[in-house]
């Protein structure tokens, strides 16, 4: 293990160790009591993926060079456990770490926003678990397997943590958590510069935008007393008019740390390089639960703790929502074909553009007489992408095997070498641009279309339409590339079968989604906290 | 006409919608012992000739059950919930507006399909050239059968990236340029045309047409209407094409490959026509009538500067590209269906629907016929064809000679065919336009429109003596193949249907009238 790597592991010990003891010190001290129930069943997710995380790296230690693949099924199988043991909560919504004076007040809800976004960030990472399989057999032991699976599950861990956390403390340190070993993980390839390069510009940037996040917490703490969301939301309104400005400046800064996991413009430059460096299941797995854990919590701080400060964050995430997808899109327009690892690049800024979208709802929650509805469509968005923005990159995985270079004009011709894959990119792509064959694709726009025109923000919906017009036409060029006479003989490999497996899975996903769009866009429906 | 089950006719709709998408998959698929053919590429050609021949047996099938004495009163409907968070229904149904138009496309595609089978165009496999064309089927007959505004608008956009593959793939020069101009001319116009649909619907609280177009929706306040007009409208617009909206249309045109041009001119063109018809007039008459003046407009412009962009495309060494001059003639047609529209009376709305089968008939065989002749002579360019005195058509071809003389006059608005009644209708109907509309600008709007069918009959003319006619010598002009047995099997359909149209127009009004009459009244069905 590299110095940097190791040093970033001990932070990551004491951080998931920090979990626990916060929420139940902060609770300990409050009610004065010693014993606090715990109910693990509601808590039991995130800390299946934590444990697990933990037995790898103690059997990395006793496991011989020729079975490592075994470490890489246990962490499979326990993510899927982890996302199994949602299951049981689904009867109602549960909460624990709750106040001993209040039961109301909780650090820990496992309501069915929660369970959504956990079930999105369990299989988000066990899809790029199982690209991860590949990745690390492919690489013959330059990669430190142990070490990587370990990092993925304590990562999949705080982001599964952070949907539930009720209060800022919680809320800071999931982030964290979710953050650390993604840094470590970016940077993980052995004496890789551009690895190296991208894991300490992500890891910069990151952390200035986690002390700025802080010290908006502490604003707001400061003007309110209290660090759980619900007692935000209510102190907040009856705040000293002298401490009016300090509490709307802790607004906008607590927002900046989440809006930077989302990769919001202008928080967005560390995106592209750090896809690229990243080991190419590593990228997947932010492209998807990276953002899933920075809009959870900006639902969180906004939609729960700051409703009436409204009127403050609705422009500001209507603005950054315009700003993201435009940015992001003209991004993605501008990447070569022919420049090297186009293709994560060119999923790299589209993600950017992606995560514009996801913002817009949240911006619309604003507006909205029905917060909640809004936010369903953002849940059910992010569900969407998810499966086939993990598909895709399921698919250039396997195209990135024979041509390593994963430039944009290697998928030239896909069809004629593998036409199922070929089909299922084009269906993944079209499905991102939103136009049939992808009807998932196309009523998730709808969705998000519909918050901004219900909420009256008709700008924003404009400034969307012209954007899905931008996108439509590099996703739409990827897409025709796939299907033109292959330029020479096409070569044929065996498909490895974690791979064939994570992309069958999302191709069926999104397929059943296209067939049934209930499934998901149900969220947008009802109220999910 | 006679009696079927009512289930048997809902079936009858929503086969005709399914098929195809089924067909499309199965063409991809191996095909199985028994059925493969003389060749791969043989077998699955005829797979798309028999899906679509079933297709077509089942709309005529409809037509058939069809209550012709209740055309206002949707038939044949389905109702069933699919996506209740956005409360979008599988609400399928036909009526008089939309029968002809079903049966338009299920013949049209017949057709093409018929016509690859013995003429594949060039390019790439014909496994997805079948299923491209199977899936354009499926959308444009869901486009025409959907009651639901957001179904309308993924059929609306279905049938985008097929239409793109044809042009992209199996298209002529500069294809790469027309496809990518027709889908984000498009697509752009369709976003927007989303943005008004879902204000509507959210307003309104229902995205079903058929009950917003009975109901009375007093949430719907000018003011909602006249922005949800302006949106959809631009989005029809871009389809139909309403000039200056059109100019992805002749690059798209001339790029196609001929089954494409048919289909495109025959039946995608209708799907921007309908829309301002089904959605626009009923549900939002307010806007509508905001805009009516602008909208007759644009029309009016469009039928001028389709013949003038014909007329100079038909004279003598302006390179006039044959293809491109009939999507100009396009624009102008579709301009005499927009002014009927724009009338807001029944006799324009009549006039507007007949022309729209009309058009689709006539020009479907003009595209049909000059994919023909760049067949054998190898070029569409006017003055390669016609050199210095004239193709002669009538001397080296006289049966192809005579189908195109015949398909011109018709589309020039020649009495006793097709062409004819739809434009006068939609005349009449600007010279008696709504109430609350102005009559002295429609009267203006008429008299330029009237003008206009001169100047189609100049160049239509043009072009005939161009190629029809000329002096024909043994030695330098060889004698070209004349109409093929497959070429008249696809095309007598079309003649017949001219000259049938033409003569006995009441078949199609007798449609169309009831259920205009109800539209426009808002009445309940």
């Amino acid at each position: 293990m590299s110095p940097q790597a190791q040093s970033l592991v001990q932070a990551q010990h004491e951080s998931l160790s920090q979990v626990q003891h916060e929420s139940l010190s902060q609770v300990q001290v409050q009610a004065q009591s010693l014993v606090q129930s715990v109910d693990w069943l509601a808590i039991a997710p995130p800390t299946i993926a934590a444990v697990v995380a933990l037995v790898v790296l103690v059997a990395d230690l006793f496991v011989g060079d020729k079975k490592k693949a075994l470490l890489g099924w246990v962490s499979v199988a326990g993510l899927a456990v982890a996302a199994l043991a949602l299951l049981p909560l689904l009867d109602g919504d549960r909460s624990t770490f709750c106040l001993t004076g209040d039961a109301d007040v909780c650090s820990y809800t496992a309501d069915r926003f929660t369970l959504v976004i956990q079930f999105l960030v369990l299989g988000g990472a066990l899809l790029a678990a199982l690209l991860s399989m590949t990745a690390l057999k492919d690489a013959d032991r330059e990669l430190p397997e142990g070490e990587f699976w370990f990092l993925l599950l304590s990562s999949a861990a705080g982001a599964a943590l952070l949907p539930a956390s009720r209060d800022l403390a919680t809320l800071i340190v999931a982030l964290e958590v979710a953050s650390l070993p993604a840094f470590a993980l970016v940077g993980i390839k052995h004496g890789d510069r551009k690895s190296s390069e991208a894991a300490l510009k992500f890891f910069l940037s990151s952390v200035t935008a986690t002390a700025v996040s802080l010290m908006g917490i502490s604003f707001v703490y400061a003007s309110t007393g209290t660090l759980y969301l619900t007692e935000i939301a209510t102190r907040i309104e009856d705040v000293d008019s002298q401490l009016h400005t300090l509490a709307q400046a802790g607004v906008v800064l607590t927002l900046v740390g989440f809006a930077f996991k989302t990769a919001a413009v202008p928080f967005h430059f560390w995106v592209p390089d750090t896809y690229v460096g990243a080991p190419l299941p590593v990228a997947a797995y932010l492209s998807v639960v990276g953002k899933a854990v920075g809009f959870s919590g900006l639902i969180l701080v906004t939609v729960i703790a700051l409703p009436s400060y409204a009127d403050v964050w609705g422009p500001a995430l209507a603005a950054l929502a315009a700003l993201t997808m435009t940015v992001g899109n003209v991004g993605a327009l501008r990447q070569r074909t022919t420049r090297a690892y186009s293709a994560v690049r060119l999923l790299a800024w589209s993600s950017v553009g992606q995560a514009g979208y996801l913002l817009v709802p949240i911006a619309a929650a604003a507006y909205s007489e029905d917060a909640e509805k809004a936010i369903g469509s953002t849940v059910a968005y992010a569900l969407m992408y998810a499966a086939v923005n993990l598909g895709a990159f399921a698919v250039a995985a396997l195209v990135a095997r024979t041509k390593p270079l994963n430039r944009i004009s290697d998928y030239r011709g896909l069809y004629a070498s593998r036409p199922l894959a070929a089909l299922v990119l084009g269906f993944f792509l079209l499905c991102l641009a939103g136009l049939p064959p992808g009807i998932i694709g196309l009523f998730a726009k709808v969705t998000v279309f519909s918050a901004a025109v219900d909420a009256g923000l008709g700008w924003l919906a404009v400034v969307m339409a012209v954007n899905v017009v931008i996108a439509l036409f590099y996703y739409l060029q990827w897409t025709t590339l796939l299907f033109r006479a292959p330029e020479g003989e096409p070569e044929s490999h065996r498909v490895p079968a974690p791979l064939t497996v994570a992309i069958a899975l999302t191709a069926v996903l999104g397929v059943a989604l296209s067939g049934a769009p209930q499934l998901i866009l149900r969220f947008s429906d009802t109220g999910l906290f | 006409m006679i009696d079927i089950n009512e289930s048997v006719m809902q079936f009858l709709l929503a086969f005709i919608v399914v098929a195809p998408l089924i067909g499309a998959v199965a063409a991809l698929l191996p095909a199985p012992p028994g059925l493969k053919g003389k060749s791969p590429e043989q077998a699955v050609l005829r797979h798309g000739v028999i899906v679509t021949g079933v297709v077509l047996i089942a709309a005529v099938a409809l037509t058939l059950g069809f209550d012709h004495d209740h055309p206002s009163r949707m038939q044949a409907t389905t109702d069933i919930s699919w996506i209740p968070a956005l409360d979008v229904r599988i609400h399928l149904g036909t009526d008089g507006i939309s029968l002809p138009l079903l049966v338009l496309t299920a013949l049209l595609t017949f057709l093409c399909a018929l016509y690859s089978y013995f003429k594949m165009p060039a390019g790439p496999t014909p496994k997805a050239f079948v299923a491209l064309v199977l899936v354009l089927e499926s959308g444009t007959l869901a486009t025409f059968a959907v009651l639901d505004l957001l179904l309308f608008f993924l059929a609306f956009e279905t049938v985008l990236i097929p239409m793109y593959f044809l042009i992209a793939r199996w298209g002529g020069e500069q294809r790469t340029r027309a496809a990518w101009k027709f889908i984000l001319y498009t697509l752009l116009g369709s976003v927007v045309m989303l943005l008004g649909l879902l204000l509507i619907g959210i307003k309104a609280g229902t995205f079903d047409i058929v009950a917003l177009a009975t109901d009375n929706h007093p949430e719907l306040t000018t003011s909602v209407q006249v922005i949800a007009v302006l949106a959809i409208g631009i989005g029809l617009a871009v389809k139909t094409p309403m000039w200056p909206l059109h100019s992805w249309l002749p690059d798209a045109h001339t790029a196609a490959p001929t089954v494409g041009s048919v289909l495109l001119a025959g039946v995608l063109l209708k799907m921007g026509t309908y829309g301002f018809v089904r959605i626009l007039l009923p549900v939002t008459p307010d806007g509508m009538s905001t805009f009516a003046p602008y909208l007759a407009a644009f029309a009016v412009v469009g039928i001028i500067y389709g013949s003038l962009a014909c007329l100079a495309l038909a004279r003598q060494g302006a390179k006039g590209d044959l293809k491109r001059l009939i999507a100009y003639s396009s624009v102008g047609h579709m301009g005499f269906v927009l002014l009927g529209i724009a009338s807001m009376t029944p006799t324009g709305v009549n006039g507007a629907l007949f022309a729209n089968i009309a058009h689709g008939l006539i020009t479907g065989l003009l595209f049909f016929l000059v994919g023909a002749l760049k067949d054998r002579t190898g070029t569409t360019d006017l003055d390669t064809l016609a050199q210095e005195t004239g193709a002669a058509l009538y001397g080296r071809a006289p049966r192809l000679g005579g189908l195109l003389a015949f398909a011109a006059v018709a589309s020039l608005g020649l009495p006793g065919l097709a062409g004819f009644w739809g434009e006068m209708l939609a005349l009449f109907g600007a010279f008696d336009p709504a109430d609350g509309l102005s009559r002295p600008a429609f009267l203006t709007f008429m008299t330029i429109a009237a003008f206009g069918t001169l100047l189609t009959a100049a160049y239509m003319l043009v072009v005939v003596r161009r190629v029809c006619m000329g002096a024909t010598s043994q030695q330098e002009s060889p004698k070209l193949a004349d109409v093929r047995t497959y070429e008249f099997a696809a095309w007598t359909p079309l003649v017949v249907l001219t000259v049938v149209a033409g003569l006995w127009p009441k078949a199609l009004l007798g449609l169309t009238d009831p259920a205009v009459q109800q539209l426009l009244s808002g009445g309940t069905r």
